[in-house]
């Protein structure tokens, strides 16, 4: 399974290298197709923007002041399930860096018949994408690497949002709301061996049905403000640093993100 | 894992081989190829080297390279090598504070180590980024006035007059005609060789030389998130690199006069933002940072523990900055500091490739 989606992943890159053949057959009206996803964000519905980083001021549902500096996040398994039950996945994975705008556009390395879907992805990797054997060159080589220390047990980062904001007692603190797998420990500071539970926290998104034609552009909306919402409200004056050793952090993000994505705008062009 | 090995072997091929009739008639010299040796922890980590199609590493390219480096020639008074500010027993560094140009003149900048150029992904060199690839990097200090201070034409001409030059370009790029392009395509090719990835850490990774507790324990503050957090900038042991190579002000001035990479990109959210440098070999590297304020290790943790100082472009990363910092104790400095000093590579600094 592993295996299969590695080589779909290098196969489907090699057929871009080799797509400078100028070769276009284009004939098939009912050929099958790749399908377009844009991932944008915003904060209870205001567009998030380069410009909007480190400047524009998001006020959070317990009332805290921040701004955004960072926010880069990782899906994975983008999953077509047609009418009949048959079940279309990649099993690729992309990396976006919302601020630089690096890979805000993706295209799953799987072709699909024409027609109406549910469409889902997971957000971060599941356990079995996250411990697979070897790890993620490409991952590692990103953010100086998108990997979790092994003593938090190991796996890949989901999410890391970053940013200032203003505290109870009226200064400015940076905030790290890192989502990974939640781990537990029998002491903390974590170390070798103080490793007690693993949770896998990441969670499928399922955007609903769409109707996937020729050239299908999906719209994968954030809402940010969400993270910070619903079910549970986030205090970020007691949970504004080192989280990602905070089992109970882990699980309230993992309960928050339910409500962060949604489908946004389907362009059939 | 093999697989993993095949399939880029497959994907470089599939590049290597697609829309190569383009350029049949340039390809009448080649120079015998010398690929870059990938070191067993890199091939298993990170993405393969960054090597130009237009600059692929050869046997003549590298050894003409190389001399290069090592020849006051390209200095407009024949008195400065690249080496004189990039010492190999310095991993490529200077010790000095400010490197010293041709006509005596300090610049404001240290001195950068030199090594494993290949894997940074996003081909910005300089403290602030401002080359876009190694060779074009290698156009600026030859010109520099408080570097080399030199002309390309008068280097050129200096080249073509010289008893060796000409043979040894036509070995390398087939003409006997030297251009700056290739004076900077074949020390790129050299600096691409050197190549650090045998420190102990390195070899403790492989499974051939145990960390000490001491260093053990301080790769675990390094780890973190309440101490160190090293490792979100400086990169973790499955990226063999230590560092990001992206940009970042890591809270040293309350008022920034050096823009570092926001004059660059001209964008006020980096001004003071330097790259982020790699944490290996800084045994040899001394003194630190973008101007060499700190002269030691001590200095430069003594400044994350509790010397933070807050300004508009600070990373969120730095914690606590309005007390200086998460305050080590000294137990785990010492700790800190031993794993730090793990990561240095002495084969590297010693490496008879390396020298002149
Ligand atoms: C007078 C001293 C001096 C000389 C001579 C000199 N350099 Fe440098 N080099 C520096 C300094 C200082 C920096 C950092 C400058 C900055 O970032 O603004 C640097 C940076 C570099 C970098 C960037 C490394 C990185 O990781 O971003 C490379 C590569 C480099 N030099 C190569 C060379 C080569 C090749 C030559 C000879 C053609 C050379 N240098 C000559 C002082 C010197
Ligand atoms: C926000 C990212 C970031 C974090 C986190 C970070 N650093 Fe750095 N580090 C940098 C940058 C950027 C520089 C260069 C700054 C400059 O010169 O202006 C640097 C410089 C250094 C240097 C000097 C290296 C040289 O060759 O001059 C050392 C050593 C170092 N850091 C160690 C550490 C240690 C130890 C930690 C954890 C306690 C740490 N860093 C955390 C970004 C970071």
């Amino acid at each position: 399974m592993k295996l299969l989606k590695k080589i779909a992943l290098f196969s489907m890159t090699a057929l871009v290298f080799a797509s400078c053949k100028s070769d276009d057959d284009g004939g098939d009206p009912v050929a099958n197709t790749t399908v377009d996803f844009t991932f944008t964000q915003n904060f209870n519905g205001a567009a998030i923007a380069n410009s909007d980083y480190e400047t524009t001021n998001y006020t959070n549902e317990n009332g805290e002041v921040l701004t955004l500096s960072k926010l880069v996040y990782l899906v994975s398994d983008v999953t077509f399930t047609a009418a009949d039950g048959t079940v279309y996945d990649a099993g690729d994975y992309n990396l976006i860096d919302a601020r630089n705008g690096t890979n805000v556009n993706f295209t799953p390395g799987i072709e699909i018949p024409q027609g109406d879907y549910t469409v889902s992805f997971t957000f971060g990797f599941d356990d079995e994408d996250n411990d697979l054997a070897g790890g993620y060159q490409d991952l590692n080589s990103s953010d100086g690497s998108w990997a979790v220390p092994d003593p938090l047990g190991g796996g890949y980062h989901f999410m890391r949002m970053e940013g200032m904001y203003t505290n109870s007692i009226g200064s400015i603190e940076s905030f790290q709301y890192h989502t990974i797998r939640a781990n537990s420990h029998t002491t903390l500071p974590p170390g070798p061996g103080t490793l007690d539970e693993l949770i896998d926290t990441s969670f499928v998104v399922n955007l609903g049905t769409v109707t996937i034609g020729a050239d299908t552009d999906i719209e994968v909306q954030m809402d940010v403000a969400e993270w910070f919402k619903n079910p549970n409200q986030w205090d970020l004056n007691t949970w504004f640093t080192v989280l990602m050793p905070n089992f109970d952090a882990q699980m309230d993000m993992n309960e928050n993100g339910a409500g962060v994505f949604s489908l946004g705008t389907v362009n059939q062009n | 894992m093999r697989l993993g090995v095949l399939c880029r072997i497959l994907l470089l091929v599939v590049f290597l081989s697609s829309c190569e009739d383009k350029d049949d008639n340039l390809q009448q010299y080649t120079a015998t190829p010398a690929p870059l040796e990938v070191p067993q922890l890199f091939e298993d980590n990170i993405l393969p080297p960054v090597i130009p199609d237009d600059n692929p590493q050869t046997v003549e390219g590298i050894a003409l390279g190389k001399k290069l480096f090592f020849d006051p020639i390209l200095s407009l008074d024949n008195t400065q090598a690249c080496a004189d500010c990039h010492q190999p027993e310095n991993s490529f560094s200077d010790p000095r504070r400010f490197s010293v140009g041709i006509d005596g003149s300090l610049g404001t900048r240290q001195s950068m180590p030199l090594f494993n150029m290949a894997w940074n992904f996003n081909e910005k060199f300089f403290w602030d980024g401002r080359s876009v690839s190694l060779e074009e990097q290698i156009f600026q200090p030859v010109t520099n006035p408080i570097e080399m201070d030199n002309t390309w034409p008068n280097v050129e001409n200096s080249l073509q007059d010289h008893a060796d030059y000409p043979a040894l370009f036509e070995e390398a790029f087939g003409s006997t005609q030297i251009d700056s392009v290739n004076v900077s395509r074949a020390i790129a090719q050299f600096l691409r060789t050197l190549v650090s990835a045998n420190s102990k850490f390195d070899r403790a990774e492989l499974g051939l030389e145990p960390l000490t507790p001491q260093e053990q324990n301080g790769l675990n503050i390094y780890l973190d998130e309440g101490r160190g957090d090293c490792f979100h900038c400086h990169g973790l042991p499955n990226n063999p690199l230590w560092t990001d190579n992206i940009f970042h002000n890591n809270g040293m001035d309350e008022i920034i006069t050096d823009l570092g990479f926001g004059d660059v990109s001209g964008d006020p959210r980096e001004f003071g933002h330097f790259k982020t440098p790699s944490l290996r070999n800084l045994a040899f590297t001394a003194p630190y940072m973008h101007d060499g304020r700190f002269a030691t290790l001590d200095e430069v943790i003594d400044h994350y523990s509790e010397g933070l100082v807050f300004s508009e472009t600070i990373d969120p990363l730095m914690k606590a900055v309005s007390t200086g910092g998460v305050a080590l104790t000294d137990g785990d400095k010492a700790d800190l500091k031993a794993f730090l000093l793990s990561l240095s590579d002495p084969s590297f600094i010693n490496n008879p490739d390396f020298q002149e």
